[in-house]
């Protein structure tokens, strides 16, 4: 490609020259003739009559996005919002976990009427069977009531008005002003989230926003915080006020996630990623009226059955996984025995228990299996599900035969909040930034401050108690 | 817009045979360009009746999705670009839009534009409009315009921008036939464009206008000579290496580079 008469060349220099002669502010020229056109040629086409109704849209805005008023406003709508998840998820859970007990209990009974050997019984339905059991019974009804209220708030057009309230929260910490719309996608879905950050137009806001997205509790994780919330938290209220004061528990758990999420991006972007939050604009779209037919499909096909779906695959071989680890034995002690007990000092150290521990590392798959997990884990051969059917005999299984306290609900919903992101996340990271070094850190920084965390808690509870 | 009063009666929609993701063969391509937020992806849906999620707030769609749709015997290939206010910018989704509109060969390129805002809308639509003559404006979100007592006045923006303007309410589904007819017309040639150039006179668009031969003879059939020679004066680098390592040459003689390579179950969720 080097005659001397290149073709390539003369254009090269051609540009070149013509470039020099222009004065090089070719874009400037550009952008400017634009700006005047569309103003022109909109100011021509678009007649726009007063009307009161604009006025609505924007007494709403002054409202919902008021300093003083709009971050309060957004928690009590959050609140509300797990209220009505908590109230409404209790009686169906219970009825879906009746019913599906019933069935593996006949299921077994067939299997034993048929003379299949006990293995294969315990199996298919002690085990892979009863880890599907669980997953539906306790995420269906929350995820059922839980998502269609959220796609309205999003249909509405809320999300961005979240956006504009924390917006001066996030570029204190140094983020983007998008940052915001990725972690509100996060609240769904971790791995959505870290793919969102593809708007990001800075390399250094984009990490940080890839980083820090797991710090706010997905789909997979809210069944986890409103379960524990219920059995335990409500619990220790009077009845009057115990779905309300479980409903606020998890909604300071997300509020805990967001301010894990912007002191982390704050240390970041003071340390590692330093650099100053670049602006951008946030579009403030209009409300609009959500379609219901559009909310019911979207927020049951796409993100409950999505969801589920997820949650069935990874639980069916975990169910069988854990079934083997508690039926195979070696002088006398399962395999499940040899590890939680292995597991049990560290788990101890940060006020959970070995069983909790191997959960967590059942369920980096899919987080959605923490509580099935431990409840299996739990259970180990008893048959006995069919009594666990509701939340005080829940209570009586973790409190009365696994010592759990009060720090061991609270460290538990913090470490779900805090640790590795799913093995799904984990993937979408190092696909978004190509790097195994970053996409390590983004994996293990969030289980180290989950460590902290819950260590330093639980240090100090043993202290005073 | 019109009002007809008997849908099943109505020839253009009878016609329309929504294909989903069955794209197959297809003998054109349409791309879905637009700013944020303004119902491109409400658009998609009910042209290819795929339910790719829509959501009331910008950047939901961050990658291409693309489905098919049948007209008048003709076959489609609707891609869903990223909402994008610009195309001068570098983020990563502004990008795929440009380069799609640049280098994707789409037989038609529809930029949907919010017709509560079209001054900042038509921004983006002049910047299409300066890198692409195949184009079809569509107004849409005019139910919120009405709300809103916006009037669009479909004559004179279509002789300012010399290209079919159609004004649509997607989730209505109001306009998309006379949407589906205009595509086929630009598609098809059936139309004079004069499409609306920025520059029109003056040294800068002399400038071009001498480059664009220079860079037509380096890179032969290359879709968009113009684009190029105004990165050039632009004094882009990428534009430049691009050139010297031959890879635009490479653009211009292969059949189709930007074919596909995103999986189909992006369109079908519009996630991964």
């Amino acid at each position: 490609m080097s005659e001397p008469t290149n073709p390539v060349d003369a254009l090269l220099d051609r540009a070149q020259d013509l470039r020099q002669t222009l004065g090089g502010n070719f874009r400037d020229e550009l952008v400017e003739a634009i700006y005047t056109d569309a103003q022109a040629i909109a100011d021509r086409a678009s007649v726009k009559s007063d009307s009161g109704r604009l006025d609505f849209d924007q007494r709403i805005d002054r409202l919902l996005t008021a300093p003083m008023l709009g971050l309060p406003l957004m928690l009590l709508m959050l609140g509300g919002v797990f209220w009505l998840t908590i109230a409404g998820a209790n009686v169906p859970s219970q009825m879906l976990m009746s019913g599906l007990f019933w069935v593996e209990g006949a299921g077994s009974r067939l299997f034993e009427h048929l003379g299949a050997p006990w293995w294969l019984t315990g199996f298919v339905w002690h085990g892979v069977y009863r880890a599907l059991a669980w997953v539906i019974a306790v995420m269906l009804p929350p995820m059922a009531i839980f998502f269609p209220m959220f796609t309205m708030l999003e249909d509405l057009g809320y999300l961005p008005r979240v956006a504009f309230n924390l917006d001066r929260l996030f570029s204190k910490a140094g983020a983007h002003g998008k940052q915001v719309l990725t972690m509100s996608m996060g609240f769904g879905c971790n791995a959505a989230g870290v793919i969102a950050c593809r708007t990001i137009d800075s390399p250094r806001e984009r990490l940080i926003a890839i980083l820090t997205n797991n710090f706010v509790p997905c789909n997979g994780r809210w069944p986890t915080l409103i379960l524990l919330a219920t059995v335990f938290i409500a619990a220790a209220f009077p009845p009057e006020v115990a779905s309300v004061a479980a409903a606020g528990s998890v909604a300071m758990v997300a509020v805990i996630g967001v301010l894990f999420t912007l002191v982390l991006s704050a240390i970041l972007s003071r340390t590692v990623l330093k650099g100053t939050p670049s602006a951008f604009t946030l579009e403030l779209p209009p409300y609009r009226r959500p379609s219901v037919v559009r909310i019911l499909y979207t927020s049951l096909i796409d993100r409950t059955m999505f969801v589920l779906w997820r949650a069935i695959v990874f639980s069916a071989p975990a169910g069988g996984l854990i079934w083997l680890l508690a039926n195979i034995t070696i002088s006398g002690h399962s395999l499940a025995f040899y590890l939680t007990d292995w597991l049990d000092p560290l788990g101890h150290a940060i006020g959970l228990d070995g069983v909790i521990v191997l959960a967590f590392f059942i369920a980096i798959p899919a987080n959605e299996i923490v509580v099935p997990t431990i409840l299996m884990l739990y259970l180990g051969n008893t048959m006995m599900t069919e009594e666990l059917s509701s939340s005080s005999s829940w209570r009586s299984l973790f409190v009365g035969e696994h010592d759990w306290t009060l720090l061991t609900a609270v460290n538990l919903m913090l470490f779900s909040l805090l640790h590795n992101p799913c093995s799904t996340t984990i993937y979408t990271m190092w696909k978004e930034t190509g790097s195994a070094k970053w996409t390590a850190f983004g994996a293990l920084m969030p289980l180290a401050v989950g460590l902290v965390v819950t260590f330093t808690i639980a240090q100090v509870w043993y202290l005073f108690t | 817009m019109s009002e007809c009063g008997s849908c099943s009666a109505c020839p253009s929609s009878s016609q329309l045979d929504r294909m989903g993701l069955d794209v197959g063969k297809y003998d054109y391509v349409v791309a879905l360009a637009g700013n944020p937020n303004t119902g491109k992806s409400s658009v998609f849906n009910a042209l290819t009746g795929l339910r790719q999620h829509t959501g009331n707030w910008p950047g939901k769609t961050v990658t291409r999705a693309q489905g098919g749709y049948k007209f008048n015997g003709h076959r489609y290939k609707l891609v869903d670009l990223p909402g994008t206010y610009s195309l001068l910018s570098a983020a990563q989704d502004e990008e795929i839009a440009r380069n799609f509109i640049l280098f994707g060969r789409p037989d038609c390129t529809v930029v949907v534009t919010d017709a509560t805002c079209l001054e900042r809308n038509l921004n983006l639509a002049l910047q299409v409009l300066e890198i692409s003559s195949r184009v079809v404006v569509c107004v849409n979100l005019m139910d919120e315009a009405k709300r809103k007592g916006i009037q669009i006045d479909a004559r004179a923006l279509g002789r300012d921008l010399g290209v079919p303007i159609v004004l649509t309410s997607a989730r209505t589904g109001d306009g998309l036939d006379a949407l589906l007819v205009a595509i086929e017309q630009v598609v098809t040639g059936k139309v004079e464009l004069h499409p609306h150039r920025v520059l029109r006179d003056g040294p800068f668009q002399r400038a071009v206008a001498e480059l664009v031969p220079m860079v037509e003879e380096v890179a032969p059939g290359l879709p968009n000579a113009r684009w190029v020679a105004m990165r050039l004066l632009d004094g882009d680098h990428r534009v430049r290496q691009a050139l010297l390592s031959g890879e635009l040459t490479e653009i211009a003689s292969a059949q189709k580079v930007y074919e596909e390579k995103i999986p189909m179950t992006i369109a079908q969720g519009g996630r991964e």
